[in-house]
């Protein structure tokens, strides 16, 4: 089939499985220093205490997680809208294996203390160089294969790829702006509050570039893939689109609120924040109406489980965010635990949501087989979700808690409590967390067993049908 | 359409993006640059409070700790006066962090003497009760000085070969604590945010022997660390027959007494507790 249409697909199947394990090792990661938190004895220092483990937790999430599967599908998604062979499948399998060189390179380097500080922008110079040089392979090769495509009109998928390209790019590029000291120490180019106004620029959009336009790309094809009903409308996904790329790049200061960068630069942050809802609830929207008379389809196909739920959260993320990016807001939980609540029901709600139904819609197709077990997949779905809503509904109760404490003051002006009598509080919730995370772990075990047995399958097939 | 134009499809998402990039990024510059914002007192980190500052980047403590203080009550009452641009200009990179798993120490400079950061690194519980702070004392290995001179000149922060020979002999743990002394201390804040307690001071729970225990709690909790279990004194001095008036233990405990390393508990206990604390220290003697 794929072979007779000359798609190149072995890659795509090479960065399904590599993601998958970094992806497990981010989620493992997240276990341990949750643990951390919870019992400090647990810090094995210096390698393996929270202050190094925790950026490799985020980077394996972000980029081994995230970045490897959204490389997979653009690469499998591209080819099918552009109705042509990719450009180059050599430059792929370099770039599957570049990928994997500087994933693991992130992890030793980062274990090692090699930190830039910066989040998500923590990788030391060298390694930066390298996620240059991959991103420029991976992207020349993506534009090349849309350049040279078989079919006039690009789908909207395309153009979130698109952006996705040259987003990153220009992010990536100026944040990591450093005057290097030796192979494995830099600082910075910029200092202080200039430094933290680019960081948070290059923070928010990594959310937009990295979490939210690839995610949409892939939702936008598989939806109509898997439940066989078209995008509601086209219309609403070109207005989205273009409100969404744009809106993003001004929010970035609503992680500064309150801090000393120019009240403007806060103001204006604030309100594009509050704008996104629009361009975000109109992908939502698109999904929901996509689904008019398909209703039923949440019984029937997991697939447009994974989906609509997926959606949904980001849903329900993109009105959560704007409301912590007012100032009011932001003043009781910003540094609390409600923060990463919110992060993570868009990463392991949103994003992976969708991610594991393109893997389950992918993966038999690419092995010419069928899913190993539906029912194993839909165990997969509900210990996921049960998991994230343990863990984000922890955290934001335990982060209103620890600011209305924080907050409380005595009839004599003075604070009611010392920063400790409010950090011990959060210990139960830490634990809760901790299970939260476990259930989590335990959904991707059912799903790489579930995967691992399709493709065992899919093997076996070929083989008996050469014999 | 351009649906049906990539290259022209990828330039325009280009110009999309940057136009909020050229507002909130590039634009900001010239405000934060603004010479009325710099403070003639920030001084350069010296080379050993920069290798402490790398070694707190190693060791990701910004993973924890913020160093923002903002113009809110919660914080300015807690950590001291808020943090403003200038107090900046030397950090490369900034750390001002997003999670406040332990506490802000943009102005933990000064709060503490050496001595409490020593012991404090090396076994934080024994200073803090239930802290999920991981121990460090593996700093107090010798400091790596191969690189500081480079790290001096790609900064272009101000040395003298006595300050880079002063390294010698030096744990990071020294580099560590000297980094956390200077923050938030180019400013002279902690002075004027010094509360004097005006008016007549009369303790309210003299005699009253039924707070006692509860007392003795925050004894425990607050001052023991540095005074001791049975106030026989340990980093701070002995605290038993207090010989000195009611309100100026008073005012000692609420408002510190820097010069001699003591962080002042009013901003956290406020006055009745801090009045509690009075009545507690005055009746214990030794036996």
């Amino acid at each position: 089939m794929n072979e007779q249409e000359g798609y190149a697909d072995e890659v795509v199947k090479g960065f399904i499985i590599w993601s998958m394990v970094w992806g497990l090792v981010a989620v493992l990661l997240g276990v341990v220093i949750s643990l951390q938190l919870a019992f400090p004895q647990l810090n094995v220092p210096p390698y393996f205490s929270y202050g190094r483990l925790r950026p490799i937790h985020t980077n394996a999430g972000i980029f081994g997680w995230g970045i490897g599967s959204f490389m997979a599908f653009f690469i499998y998604i591209t080819q099918r809208l552009a109705k042509t062979r990719l450009w180059s499948p050599g430059l792929a399998r370099v770039q599957l294996w570049l990928f994997n060189v500087v994933i693991a390179l992130a992890a030793v380097t980062l274990l090692l203390g090699m930190n830039r500080s910066k989040e998500y922008a923590e990788l030391e110079w060298p390694v930066a160089l390298l996620i240059v040089v991959l991103w420029v392979i991976f992207a020349v090769n993506i534009v090349m294969t849309i350049v040279k495509r078989r079919e006039e009109q690009m789908y909207i998928s395309l153009w979130y790829i698109l952006a996705t390209l040259v987003g990153v790019a220009v992010l990536y590029l100026v944040n990591n702006a450093a005057i290097p000291v030796s192979f494995t120490k830099s600082y910075s180019a910029f200092a202080g509050a200039n430094d933290a106004n680019v960081q948070w620029w290059y923070g928010h959009n990594a959310v937009a570039m990295v979490l939210t336009t690839p995610p949409l790309a892939i939702f936008y094809y598989f939806l109509p893939k898997s439940t066989g009903v078209p995008i509601y409308s086209h219309r609403m996904g070109v207005i989205a689109f273009w409100s969404l790329i744009f809106m993003y790049l001004w929010t970035g200061a609503h992680h500064l609120l309150w801090a000393p960068v120019p009240d403007w630069v806060q103001t204006l942050a604030m309100a594009f924040s509050i704008m996104l809802i629009a361009p975000s609830w109109a992908a939502v929207f698109n999904g929901y109406f996509s689904m008019n008379g398909q209703w039923h389809q949440m019984r029937e196909n997991y697939l447009a489980k994974f989906l609509i739920f997926g959606i949904t959260f980001y849903g329900l993320q993109t009105l959560q965010g704007p409301s912590q990016a007012v100032r009011t807001f932001s003043a009781f939980i910003h540094f609390t635990d409600w923060v990463p609540g919110h992060v993570h029901m868009g990463t392991l709600g949103w994003v992976s949501l969708v991610l594991f139904a393109a893997i389950y819609y992918t993966i038999p197709k690419l092995y010419h087989t069928d899913l190993y077990s539906i029912p194993l997949a839909n165990l997969h779905f509900w210990l996921a979700v049960a998991g994230q809503l343990i863990f984000s509904i922890s955290m934001w109760i335990a982060g209103v808690q620890q600011a209305t404490m924080l907050n409380a003051t005595n009839p004599d002006g003075s604070l009611h409590y010392s920063f400790m009598e409010t950090l011990i509080e959060l210990y139960p919730y830490w634990h809760v967390r901790v299970l939260g995370g476990i259930i989590y772990f335990a959904s991707l075990l059912v799903f790489i067993y579930n995967i691992a047995r399709t493709i065992a399958g899919g093997k076996a097939d070929a083989l008996a049908q050469k014999a | 359409m351009i649906e049906k134009k990539p290259i022209i499809f990828l330039l325009l998402a280009t110009v999309t993006i940057l136009i909020g990039t050229a507002v909130t990024m590039v634009a900001p510059f010239k405000w934060i640059n603004d010479p009325k914002l710099a403070i003639a007192s920030v001084t350069p980190y010296t080379p050993l409070q920069l290798e402490g500052r790398d070694i707190y980047i190693r060791e990701g403590c910004n993973n924890c700790h913020t160093q923002t203080v903002r113009p809110l009550l919660a914080d300015t009452e807690r950590y001291g006066e808020y943090s403003k641009s200038g107090e900046f200009a030397y950090d490369q990179p900034f750390l001002w962090g997003s999670r406040r798993t332990g506490p802000d120490l943009a102005r933990i400079g000064g709060k503490y003497p050496d001595a409490w950061h020593l012991k404090h690194m090396v076994d934080p519980q024994s200073m803090v009760p239930r802290s999920n702070m991981p121990e460090y004392g593996f700093l107090r290995q010798p400091l790596d000085t191969h690189l500081t001179e480079r790290k001096m000149q790609a900064l272009k922060f101000p040395y003298s070969q006595a300050d880079l020979a002063a390294l010698t002999g030096k744990s990071e743990l020294d580099a560590l604590t000297a980094y956390l002394q200077k923050l938030g201390n180019d400013i002279p804040w902690r002075k004027a945010a010094r509360t004097e307690v005006v008016g007549e001071l009369k303790n309210p729970f003299q005699e009253n022997k039924a707070i006692l225990p509860e007392a003795k709690a925050l004894y425990q909790q607050h001052c023991a660390q540095c005074h001791g279990k049975d106030l026989e004194g340990e980093l701070g001095p002995a605290l038993l027959d207090l010989d000195k008036p009611d309100a100026e233990v008073f005012g000692t405990i609420y408002s510190g007494s820097p010069d001699a390393g003591m962080p002042g508990f009013g901003d956290s206990l406020g006055k009745e507790r801090t009045w509690k604390l009075v009545t507690f220290l005055k009746s214990q003697h030794r036996r």
